[in-house]
């Protein structure tokens, strides 16, 4: 197989892929969501987690559809499956639109902010305690503060 | 949401701390709109990542002709105008949120 860059970087990426499905075809649901996730797993990805997210208003109608079943697919691997996944579904007729967001990067970043709040709350002493206070804050208390 | 655009446009009193940072000159014809500074909602509760598919919040951002409160009324720093937007534009394109109702 020829070398193919784009997905040898790395294969830790994280995706969540939405899709909506026919509301006639629900029986089909869980059905369509096996597939969609052996597909991913057959490509050699990981799927993290899958949900369906109900039956739900559309806010606007798509191909005629007033409503739809959501369903939810969290995705970890190189960008592949992704790909090969987004071209089934493209084809498939009961899925009515679909949307994949890469979130790792997003999630790291959320993660790192999370840390670095987390790290400024623990070095700051209890309220109460009594603090080390610089030359002005001891001028205030001999003044009488 | 059409009454937070009527509340936050009202004229206040002069606050003598914003007009040092405003740009525009009082040369607009008297009376100018004066809003508090008030801090972003998303900073208060420290969220990290604000999520498409959170409908119920994202809708509290657009008003009754679907489109994206600007930042001045909806108080919002930079980052979060962001990330609220960039949710909502993904929101509508998966019909959880509209791009207009009339």
């Amino acid at each position: 197989m020829t070398f193919d860059w784009r997905f040898q970087l790395d294969t830790k990426r994280q995706y969540e892929v939405v899709f909506i499905v026919d509301p006639t075809a629900d029986y089909d649901v869980p059905k369509l969501t096996e597939s969609f996730s052996q597909i991913i797993t057959d490509q050699g990805g990981v799927v993290t987690r899958a949900e369906t997210m109900g039956k739900r208003q559309l806010a606007y109608e798509i191909l005629h559809h007033k409503d739809g079943t959501f369903v939810l697919l969290e995705i970890e691997g190189s960008g592949r499956e992704i790909a090969e996944l987004e071209r089934r579904m493209r084809v498939n007729d009961r899925v009515l639109r679909y949307i994949t967001v890469r979130v790792d990067e997003d999630r790291r970043r959320a993660e790192k902010l999370k840390d670095r709040r987390a790290r400024k709350a623990a070095k700051r002493p209890a309220p109460g305690e009594h603090r080390r206070r610089g030359p002005a804050m001891e001028f205030a208390e001999a003044s009488g503060e | 949401m059409a009454s937070n655009y009527e509340d936050r446009q009202r004229g206040g009193g002069y606050d003598s701390d914003d007009d040092d940072r405003r740009p525009m000159g009082g040369g607009r014809g008297g009376g100018r709109r004066m809003h508090r500074r008030r801090v972003c909602r998303f900073c208060i509760d420290k969220v990290d990542l604000i999520d498409f598919k959170d409908v119920r919040l994202l809708q509290n951002y657009l008003p009754e002709r679907g489109k994206i409160l600007p930042r001045r009324i909806s108080g919002s720093c930079a980052t979060h105008q962001r990330m609220l937007a960039e949710a909502i534009k993904r929101a509508r394109n998966i019909a959880l949120l509209p791009y207009t109702t009339n």
